[in-house]
């Protein structure tokens, strides 16, 4: 097998037994990035010479018995979150030449296992959107059909692993970022629940949603990552202080004992056949696994979501956003009259329209008037929709859905419709508004692109989660397809 | 029902986003088109309901005031666009009238 296609566990097998090293690794990586990369667009900053200065110092590190099991093993980040050094733009003009003084506590805490960083990926401008058609720089391709999205808005981060640019790499989830992408690319995403990854050095979008998590090639992968990054952290006061237990030790391939349940809600309207096809079939395949299925559950708020998520994460966008001034750091316009036109034709030539859309939106259902009727209805709803998970839960002990409605659309298709891009988020968005946990698998490649089936749990399930992932992925082979990239 | 231009235009003076006429009529449309959508949520009785503000039930977060090593004043400003000595540089706040 070439190198750039090993998991994280296989590699940490061979460095281990010395068969290879991480600069050989590294190098096979960078190979691979400079041969897809014309056609696969993942890579906003690659950083070539650190990564192989970060590769040589774990393999002295691993000579002199210095182990763990991300020690060597190259990795992507996706470019919203903060690398001391290293450039982090957002995939947005406003932070194009951003250099961040300080790393975020993954980066930190990656680092502190010997990490090396092959660079940062290409995602929607501030992830906003779900295509990363919404990059200020240049759209990503999905490695499956190069004439399709890969998804978004960790769209750098899910194409990068699918197309071996990358042993594995992080994203961000605030209403699918992380899974919807997965679910398109054929690849490994988790949203863990809210609290469980520091968000410390991560650009903030909307502060109640936002969360970390790993893109993989496999469901072992996500265990090993998920462990690294987990934990409480002083400086994010929304990260949550309870034990992280080892992920991999729930890996076990059978599922005897678990009852989940198929809310139908999920199974919308204008969902493609080929997609309910793959999710009704990989559920069968969890039964005959020994898990017992209740195909008729029903969470009825799921059909105000979308409109809650449409509310409470531009609000808060339009907050976090209000930071970029021109002042301190970041693009700032020029030739002003006044420090008031500064102020406005900086965040007009400074951000994309997604980005202005969502803050407008934002600024509307936050001003005077308009408060009660959008931004604490949206609240509101949003209890709902968190007691309805919290019901189900008492009965199943995860829920199963498809990660998306569609297969991956093709560039363009979507670009000139909000509201139709919004859609493509119907299955994700729910699980923010919660705050629970989500993994996406791959779970069939209909026509040849990828479908993925999203797994849900209570809060701070993820080895639930990750057995059903694991138990799956053991008995099917959806996982070691690879993209026809060659 | 459509935005008027007006109410586009307040919102873009709340967010300090220029806009062009081109954007204004565009926005009218796409925001008129997205908040349509939201009506839906007036079907649900909320009455008895509290807000959710986060999905996580912590509250009063605090730490110890403990002094912590932090970034350096060089480090801060290495991103300033503009910059004087030690300060950002800005236009002038207060202006004299005339």
């Amino acid at each position: 097998m070439d190198l750039h296609q090993l998991t994280i566990h296989q590699a940490r097998d061979l460095l281990r037994k010395k068969e290879i090293s991480s600069v050989e690794l590294t190098k096979a990586v960078l190979a691979r990035i400079e041969s897809v990369e014309n056609r696969v667009k993942a890579v906003v900053t690659l950083s070539a010479e650190r990564a192989l200065e970060d590769a040589g110092k774990a393999d002295k590190a691993l000579a002199s018995g210095e182990n763990g099991y991300l020690r060597g093993i190259p990795c992507l980040i996706k470019d919203n979150m903060c690398t001391r050094g290293l450039r982090t733009t957002c995939s947005s003009k406003m932070l194009e030449n951003f250099i961040p003084p300080y790393n975020a506590t993954v980066v930190e805490k990656l680092e502190a296992r010997g990490m090396v960083l092959l660079g940062k990926t290409n995602m929607d401008e501030f992830a906003m959107g779900s295509s990363t058609e919404n990059s200020a720089f240049f759209p990503t391709h999905n490695p499956w059909d190069i004439e399709r999205v890969p998804g978004g808005s960790s769209g750098g981060s899910a194409a990068a692993v699918a197309a071996d640019e990358a042993i594995y790499t992080l994203g961000s989830d605030t209403g699918g970022s992380i899974r919807q992408p997965a679910g398109f690319c054929n690849v490994v995403g988790l949203k863990p629940t809210y609290g469980r990854v520091s968000r410390f050095g991560l650009v903030a979008f909307a502060s109640s949603l936002d969360q970390i998590g790993p893109l993989t090639k496999d469901v072992r992968d996500c265990a090993l990552v998920l462990n690294a990054i987990a934990g409480y952290d002083p400086r994010d006061s929304t990260s949550v202080d309870c034990p992280v237990p080892d992920y991999t030790q729930a890996l076990v391939p059978d599922l005897k004992g678990l009852r989940l349940g198929v809310p139908k809600e999920y199974f919308v309207e204008g969902m493609q056949t080929e997609i309910r096809d793959s999710i009704h079939a990989a559920i069968k395949k969890l039964e005959e696994l020994g898990a017992e299925i209740d195909w008729d559950v029903s969470l009825p708020s799921t059909r105000f979501a979308l409109s809650v998520y449409y509310i409470i994460a531009p609000s808060e966008a339009s907050a976090n956003l209000a930071r970029y001034d021109g002042v301190k750091y970041g693009f700032s316009y020029e030739n002003a009259s006044s420090i008031w036109d500064a102020l406005e034709k900086t965040r007009q030539f400074g951000f994309g329209p997604e980005v202005k859309r969502r803050i407008m939106l934002g600024t509307y259902a936050l001003s005077a008037g308009y408060y009660d009727a959008y931004y604490l209805k949206a609240q509101k709803v949003r209890t709902l929709i968190r007691r309805e998970f919290d019901e189900a839960f008492k009965k199943y002990d995860a829920l199963i859905t498809p990660t998306s409605p569609t297969v991956p659309f093709k560039i363009g298709e979507k670009a000139d419709d909000p509201m139709q891009m919004y859609l493509s988020d119907v299955c994700t968005l729910p699980v923010n508004i919660a705050g629970i946990p989500g993994l996406s698998v791959p779970a069939g490649l209909p026509g040849g692109l990828p479908a993925g089936m999203q797994i849900l749990g209570k809060h701070f399930s993820e080895e639930t989660l990750l057995r059903i992932g694991y138990a799956y992925e053991q008995a099917t082979e959806w996982h070691r397809q690879k993209p026809p990239l060659n | 029902m459509k935005l008027s231009r007006e109410e586009v235009l307040n919102k873009a003076l709340l967010a300090r986003i220029g806009l062009s006429d081109e954007d204004v009529e565009k926005f009218r449309e796409q925001l008129s088109n997205i908040l349509e959508n939201f009506t839906i949520l007036q079907e649900v009785d909320t009455s008895d309901v509290p807000a959710t503000a986060q999905s996580v039930d912590l509250k009063n977060v605090m730490r110890d005031d403990v002094v912590m090593p932090s970034s350096s004043q060089e480090e801060i400003l290495m991103n300033a666009p503009r910059r004087e000595d030690d300060f950002f540089r800005v236009k002038a706040v207060l202006e004299q009238e005339g």
